[in-house]
């Protein structure tokens, strides 16, 4: 090939708590204002794709799309040891489901000249649907395998994994480029450095939009999104319900004993 | 919307589609073809190139919506076994293809695996559309990916419902991008509106208390996956009747080898089928909390559940872990021990008959859900009950 393995992993910013606004005027999340934290299964991301430019050498590079204080991960992330990062943002992205954020994302990884590998985590934790990484291997015309969970070997050409299954695991090579996503087995995250948490404060994180991705409005955004929420209601409480008050201790020998005349539970033991 | 792509594994920079493109737009760029901005996604480069390494997503046509027709169920299937989800999507498909009066159809792919469409049949399926060949023996996500996006595009169904399984997690976001539709995960319901004969898809959202109902108004097929046990399946039904039809593959290719399949699960846990269920979140305060939450559970024969937040904090494995993204029970008894009852908890366990929650907020959400709720310290609560247990059972 001829430039070194290029390796890229996706990281997202979520909201911390679970105490998330909604903007009424469009139905999607208010990120402004709300404490933020990279997404926990990125941090595996993170590791995953450390261990790999070990192994293989070459280029590590962060990327995220989301409103302009995601900067912060991707400084985080510097802070890991990634080489350099990217922040993918424009106000036309707000409102993107799975699909047209994969449109973003591969726009930005063609914009930084391709990838060998995509590392990508499991899911994110506020959206949970686990879709962008194989729409996004997709987009970019690659393989790709999801819920790794462990890497047994990696070179320019090539990559063997343990692919999660729910009767156990495969072993499986996929020929790159090609993306995988991780889970929490592929290894405990390693802390920032010293030296990376100072390049961290002085880095400057680049940006991009809609302008430099040449993507068109009607392919982001909301207009890009084919799902849409119509409706977000809370689901209401269920039928009977009882308090048992008093001290615990009563409380505790109380509830058994109605368990026990109601027949759910049964003295056979 | 979007443009073409590029496989880059397969394209050799040939320029067929450099030149058969009317618009201009593609280029090729060190032996590898590139679309540029102004793809109308017309599928002439497709057409002429000679390594199959170039396709269109399907694009969006006026009346796609009405155009499109029919239910569909990918039919996973892992050496033979099609697993349970299957049958319940069969059923709520089934239910949905009557609300719209259209066919219902399963979707079956894999190696010798013809046999399966008799029982897809008797679960409701009125087709099953088979891919059959010694090279999709093994799920292989692009190669299946690829024969379940060309059925679709031959074929048009409206919706394509698959299970939220390792398999069907890892397929539908694939398959959503090469057909340039929307895909929703993990519902919990789906309906047919209507009036405007289209689906409504429900989910807990936005990692908060909060359900939201989705829909994807232009673009076909609506996709959506499902867990396992959240829908409910129809009866079998041997007398029912129905036709299997062979899907054509072509030019099959994958950058995917299966090197070894190992059979292991890591912790054997059959929350599914337990009568009783005692869940430990994270009011518990560590993982020795768990201690308890066992001692109960053999204590009424049952099995021991948990949150996500729970699982997270590392204090007990995933095979225990119970609501959207885990497992959905629906035990006779349900006990939540230091659990809030976070919606995506909730939606795991709210049709178990009785549920009993312990936690020290008053405010805490599970006692909207619970039957009998005690406001207190577990680490009391729950010593007394196995004592009243014990005095009761050694009367």
């Amino acid at each position: 090939m001829e430039r070194d393995m290029r390796i890229v992993v996706c990281i997202k910013q979520v909201p911390e708590t679970t105490e998330v606004k909604l903007d009424p005027a469009t139905g999607t999340l208010k990120r402004d204002g709300v404490a933020s934290v990279m997404n926990p299964f990125d941090l595996f991301a993170l590791e995953a794709a450390l261990r790999v430019r070990e192994a293989t050498g070459g280029q590590l590079v962060a990327i995220t799309m989301g409103p302009p204080q995601a900067a912060e991960v991707i400084k985080e992330a510097i802070g890991y040891g990634v080489d350099e990062g990217l922040l993918i943002s424009d106000p036309a992205f707000a409102g993107s489901d799975t699909l047209a954020t994969t449109t973003v994302l591969a726009a930005a990884i063609r914009h930084l000249g391709g990838a060998d590998l995509v590392v990508c985590g499991k899911q994110a934790i506020d959206g949970d649907t686990a879709q962008v990484g194989p729409g996004l291997a997709a987009r970019l015309g690659m393989g790709h395998v999801a819920f790794v969970k462990a890497i047994r070997e990696v070179d320019e050409s090539k990559i063997v994994v343990e692919r999660q299954s729910d009767t156990g695991y495969e072993v499986v090579e996929m020929a790159l480029p090609g993306l995988i996503t991780v889970l929490r087995e592929i290894g405990t995250p390693r802390p920032p450095s010293l030296k990376g948490k100072m390049r961290a404060k002085r880095y400057q994180v680049p940006n991009v939009g809609a302008g430099e991705l040449g993507v068109k409005p009607e392919e982001v955004g909301l207009k890009g999104s084919p799902t849409q929420v119509v409706k977000i209601f809370t689901p209401p409480p269920v039928g009977e319900r009882r308090m048992i008050e008093g001290p615990e201790e009563s409380a505790g020998r109380q509830v058994v004993d109605i368990l026990v005349e109601g027949k759910v539970i049964s003295l056979g033991g | 919307m979007d443009r073409a792509i590029v496989n880059e594994r397969k394209c050799t920079g040939c320029g067929a589609c450099e030149e058969a493109c009317p618009f201009g737009v593609i280029t090729v760029e060190d032996e590898l073809a590139v679309v540029g901005e102004g793809c109308t996604l017309c599928g002439a480069c497709e057409d002429v190139c000679p390594e199959g390494a170039i396709s269109v997503p399907q694009r969006e046509q006026e009346g796609a919506a009405e155009q499109a027709s029919g239910v569909w169920v990918f039919a996973e299937q892992r050496e033979g076994v099609v697993p349970g989800v299957v049958f319940e999507l069969l059923g709520v498909g089934r239910r949905l293809a009557e609300a719209l009066g259209e066919e219902l159809g399963a979707v079956l792919v894999g190696h010798e695996v013809g046999e399966l469409a008799g029982e897809l049949i008797a679960w409701g399926a009125d087709v099953v559309y088979v891919a059959d060949d010694p090279a999709l023996k093994h799920f292989r996500e692009d190669m299946y990916a690829e024969v379940l996006a060309r059925a679709i595009r031959a074929k048009r169904p409206a919706i394509v419902l698959a299970g939220a399984t390792a398999i069907g997690r890892s397929l539908m976001p694939r398959v959503q991008v090469l057909v340039g539709t929307g895909l929703t995960a993990d519902c919990t319901g789906l309906e047919i509106d209507q009036e405007r004969r289209i689906l409504l898809q429900t989910r807990p959202a936005f990692g908060g208390n909060i359900m939201a109902t989705i829909e994807c108004p232009v673009r076909r097929p609506q996709m959506a996956t499902v867990r396992p046990r959240v829908m409910k399946r129809l009866g079998r039904d041997s007398a029912r009747t129905g036709r299997v039809e062979r899907l054509e593959l072509e030019e099959l290719s994958s950058v995917i080898q299966v090197l070894e399949v190992v059979r292991a699960l890591e912790d054997d846990v059959d929350l599914a089928a337990a009568d009783v269920v005692v869940t430990g979140g994270r009011g518990l305060g560590s993982a020795e909390g768990f201690k308890l939450v066992r001692e109960l559970a053999e204590a009424l024969g049952g099995v021991v559940g948990a949150t996500r937040g729970a699982v997270d904090a590392g204090w007990i494995g995933h095979a225990h872990q119970v609501g959207q993204t885990g497992k959905t029970v629906a035990p006779k008894l349900y006990i939540a021990l230091g659990v809030s009852g976070a919606v995506q908890h909730v939606v795991g366990m709210q049709a178990a008959e009785t549920i009993v929650a312990v936690n020290t907020d008053p405010n805490a959400r599970i006692f909207e859900v619970a039957h009998y709720g005690i406001v207190g310290d577990l680490y009391k609560v729950v010593p007394a009950m196995l004592e009243r247990l014990k005095e009761l059972r050694g009367a």
